[in-house]
């Protein structure tokens, strides 16, 4: 049994809380509603009286349920343990089983787990995407034209002309490679920030790893889990435990903390009972590596080909890159090597950046409040670009810049060091 | 609860300050006290300034129903369980920083403040605020104050209660009063800020709180001491005194509470060792500081200390702290609940203590690890155990007696800084006599005749 066909995998998890409320002290949300409902232990007691049938899965109840952006803070504070997220997401798919599926989401995830259609609709966006959404003057993004589920005062980044991985080959071969990975391109980089996935395979290329980006994967199926459609994730986990497991590669690169843990955790925890998969889940698991911890641990970065980048730039800790694939130092002992870059650390830079996926979409002032302290502390960072690891989270920066009134670029920690390594061809150049 | 009374409520408030829904109702039948009974309020209102307060307080006064006031819900003696139903009252919307004052060494804060904001803003002019709770990054002023509550710096600066100069109250008839004020001598008329400092939301509802700050110390050095017998350590605790250092830290680990800590976290604890000592002395002489240190260190090794580990940076020190903030979430890993008593004793009987609450522990088959402010007499029994586990439990709550008997026998009080609320009230006779509660009890009948305030908490009945 796991936590997604059964509750009582949840009460175990419950249990361990002892009420201290050390979660009030980190928790986004409820630092900005300050309501017992809005924190770990008040939804924890609301499990709790679910499953000792005090209460029924009332619309309260899941809509409470439903303000968790699952940043796993509450979960690196817990003293007892307690891992929020999976109660979260357990507790989430009971929901769906007992009050089915939020019809807007029913409608999104229809399209997003079947990935010909998903491709042919944001394809499709890209060309007419100038229709529903009115261009924004400073930054690379968009406001939607017309109200479809989304706030209009929301900025969108352009789609893709021609995603990602169509614009990748199949295997980018490199003579005597040093090494030998695939690719999960995740959707941002695959329909929205393409230049950036090309960019990353561009700065594996130059440390000689041979890159292989299996064209039929797919949505890794965190925002369908996060809402509590574990059936359909289910089969989205094992058809990319098919897709990778084929594969002779030493690792598998993500380049956003959200896939990658749904890859090294969720997709374990989903099948972790399923003698078909169990095993070769772990497998894949196992090879899984952020590509920032790639670049610094496995391939090591050749100092004397970085060129100087004459910029200040501060980071922003994403969630799940943070405390679901437990990487934080990487990406910074990157920024440091760079020559001329002066890295500042902002104020509590791994505090939620309040997008959490479609959290923006269906409480999008509640996630903008959030994120006015993000905004606030790249701003006292007096940085001249913000630099993170995924693409959820600079759609979100980028909406507070407009909302917020900044201009900043906002990159991948991967892009700097491409950036760094051009400079330093040039350099060596001249 | 009657629907025009809710009404009424919503038309002070609007509608979104008063909840009523099944689930805030679960929401706020609880609090950080384990093995205690969930009780549901009827309402719960969320006012945004003093104004909104006493208009609520006068209609609970006018239909006499209990205002179960409520900062983060962070106490560990049921206090703000409301066991009558009724009002819970959040506080949490009045938290601002009315004032900080330099230059009398004060600051003026809304109740509903949490403590580290409080800290984070008097930062700035070189000022602390120095009670230290271990919830200080999530406990309110308000509860604190209504709790005085403790912390690690209890024996060299004091506890809330010697922090608070001056309330604003508003009486259960919706009368304001202020006492104590801005002035470090302050005698006219009874010292009304003590008696509202510790009273458990059970006379009043506090609505401003002003408080004394310090300068910060500017130097601190810090040990980790491991003995390997008990009387060692209580020697050594005695002895610092005695020789005229006042540490701003004492805390002491019992040899369960070692064991669970390196069985955590690795972090290089001898598992056999009886006790370990962290000890920081602080100061803004460095001289002074460091002599202290060498003198602390002389007793410890004089008293057979196994090992002394000195903090030679800021990491280090980060270091002996976590060993220590490491206890209680070690314990409360063991088992799915964990009973934290803080009864106290007089310094020099914390080895008797730590003696008496093992043989307890042993009589009844319980697993009891024990750490606390050794300094100030402050110990935490802590007793790991399953709330449903019924026959378990009636040893539990046997121990706990014997465990509050002994505190008293040597000289102690049931609880050095949790508060007594609905969890420790049976105890109370056990402390005062007959005699002694009937005159708390007649302070509580005159300031609120009606018993609005919290009631339930305090006077045990039965």
């Amino acid at each position: 049994m796991t936590i997604y066909d059964s509750i009582d995998e949840v009460r175990e998890e419950l249990q361990k809380c002892m009420k201290c409320g050390n979660c009030m002290e980190v928790c986004p949300i409820y630092l900005e509603e300050r309501q017992e409902g809005a924190v770990a232990r008040g939804k924890i007691r609301l499990v709790d009286a679910v499953l000792n049938g005090k209460l029924e899965y009332t619309k309260g109840f899941a809509d409470r349920l439903g303000l968790c952006l699952t940043c796993m803070a509450c979960v690196a504070k817990c003293p007892c343990g307690v891992r929020v997220d999976k109660i979260i997401f357990g507790i989430r798919a009971a929901i769906v089983r007992n009050r089915g599926l939020h019809p807007v989401k029913k409608a999104v995830f229809s399209v997003i787990k079947r990935p010909r259609l998903f491709n042919f609709g944001m394809k499709a966006g890209s060309r007419f995407q100038g229709l529903v959404f009115r261009k924004h003057v400073s930054v690379t993004g968009a406001h939607p034209r017309f109200p479809f589920g989304l706030d209009m005062r929301r900025i969108i980044p352009p789609l893709a002309v021609k995603p990602l991985r169509q614009q990748l080959p199949d295997v980018v071969k490199a003579d005597n490679p040093a090494g030998k990975v695939a690719f999960f391109t995740g959707c941002s980089m695959n329909f929205l920030y393409d230049k950036a996935g090309m960019e990353l395979v561009e700065v594996l290329k130059r440390n000689n790893v041979e890159v292989v980006t299996p064209k039929e994967q797919h949505c890794c199926g965190m925002p369908i889990l996060a809402h509590g459609d574990a059936e359909t994730a289910l089969k989205m986990a094992k058809s990319h435990i098919d897709i990778f497991s084929r594969l002779d590669v030493e690792y598998i690169i993500t380049s956003c903390g959200s896939c990658g843990t749904t890859f090294q955790h969720h997709y374990v925890d989903m099948l972790k009972d399923d003698p078909e998969y169990a095993e070769r889940a772990v497998k894949v698991a196992e090879k899984i590596i952020d590509v920032s911890d790639y670049i610094l641990k496995v391939t090591g970065i050749d100092e004397s080909k970085l060129g100087t980048l004459d910029m200040t730039v501060t980071y922003h800790d994403p969630c799940h890159l943070n405390r679901g694939m437990g990487v934080k130092d990487s990406p910074r002992e990157i920024l440091k090597k760079i020559p001329g870059l002066k890295f500042v650390e902002m104020k509590n830079a791994d505090r939620c950046c309040g997008s959490a996926g479609s959290f923006s979409l269906t409480h999008y002032d509640l996630s903008m409040d959030i994120h006015s302290h993000k905004s606030d502390a790249i701003r006292e960072t007096g940085a001249d670009a913000v630099v993170t690891g995924c693409g959820a989270c600079i759609m979100q920066l980028a909406d507070g810049m407009n909302r917020f009134e900044m201009n900043l670029p906002m990159y991948y920690t991967i892009q700097i060091l491409g950036m760094s390594y051009k400079a330093g061809e040039k350099e060596n150049r001249s | 609860m009657n629907a025009n009374i809710i009404n009424e409520l919503i038309s002070l408030l609007g509608k979104e300050n008063v909840l009523t829904s099944k689930e805030d109702k679960i929401n706020y039948s609880y609090d950080a006290t384990p093995d205690t009974d969930r009780c549901e309020p009827d309402v719960v209102v969320t006012p945004s300034d003093r104004e909104q307060v006493i208009g609520l307080v006068k209609i609970a006064s006018k239909n006499r129903i209990p205002i179960v006031t409520r900062g983060s819900g962070t106490n560990l003696s049921g206090g703000t369980i409301p066991v009558d139903g009724g009002i819970v009252l959040s506080m949490l919307k009045l938290d601002r920083i009315v004032e900080v004052d330099p230059a009398n060494l004060t600051a003026t804060v809304e109740p509903g403040l949490v403590i580290q904001r409080l800290n984070e803003a008097v930062a700035v002019h070189g000022l602390i605020y120095p009670p230290d709770p271990g919830t200080v990054t999530t406990a309110t002023m308000g509860g604190s104050v209504s709790e005085c509550s403790g912390g690690l710096r209890g024996l060299k600066y004091g506890v809330t209660k010697d922090y608070v100069m001056g309330l604003e109250i508003v009486m259960p008839d919706g009368e304001v009063i202020r006492t104590g004020g801005k002035t470090v001598k302050n005698v006219s008329g009874y010292d009304l800020t003590k008696l509202f400092t510790g009273s458990e939301g059970t006379l009043g509802v506090i609505t401003a709180i002003t408080v004394k700050l310090i300068p910060a110390p500017k130097f601190r050095r810090s040990m980790l001491v491991i003995f390997d017998d008990l009387d060692n350590a209580g020697k050594t605790i005695a002895d610092i005194i005695s020789n005229k250092v006042i540490p701003a830290t004492l805390e002491i680990m019992d040899n369960v509470t070692i064991r669970t800590v390196e069985n955590y976290s690795k972090i290089g604890l001898p598992v056999d060792a009886e006790a370990v000592l962290v000890i920081e002395v602080d100061g803004s002489i460095e001289e002074v500081v460091l002599n202290e240190f060498e003198t602390v260190k002389s007793i410890c090794s004089g008293n057979g200390a196994v090992s002394i580990k000195l903090a030679e940076s800021d990491s280090d020190r980060d270091a002996i702290f976590a060993a220590r903030r490491a206890a209680l979430p070690a314990l409360a890993q063991v088992k799915p609940t964990t009973i934290l008593e803080d009864a106290t004793v007089p310094r020099s009987k914390i080895p008797d203590m730590l003696k008496a609450i093992n043989e307890i522990a042993e009589k009844y088959n319980l697993k009891i690890g024990s750490f606390g402010h050794a300094g100030d007499g402050n110990l935490h029994p802590t007793i790991l155990t399953d709330e449903s586990d019924s026959e378990e439990m009636e040893r539990v709550h046997k121990a706990v007696d014997e465990i509050f008997q002994v505190a008293i026998n040597l000289g102690g009080t049931l609880s050095g800084e949790h508060g007594i609320g609905m969890a420790k009230s049976k105890y109370m006779e056990m402390q005062f006599g007959a005699s002694g509660i009937a005159v708390m009890k007649r302070i509580k009948d005159a300031l609120d005749p009606d018993n609005i305030m919290n009631p339930g908490k305090m006077f045990w009945r039965g």
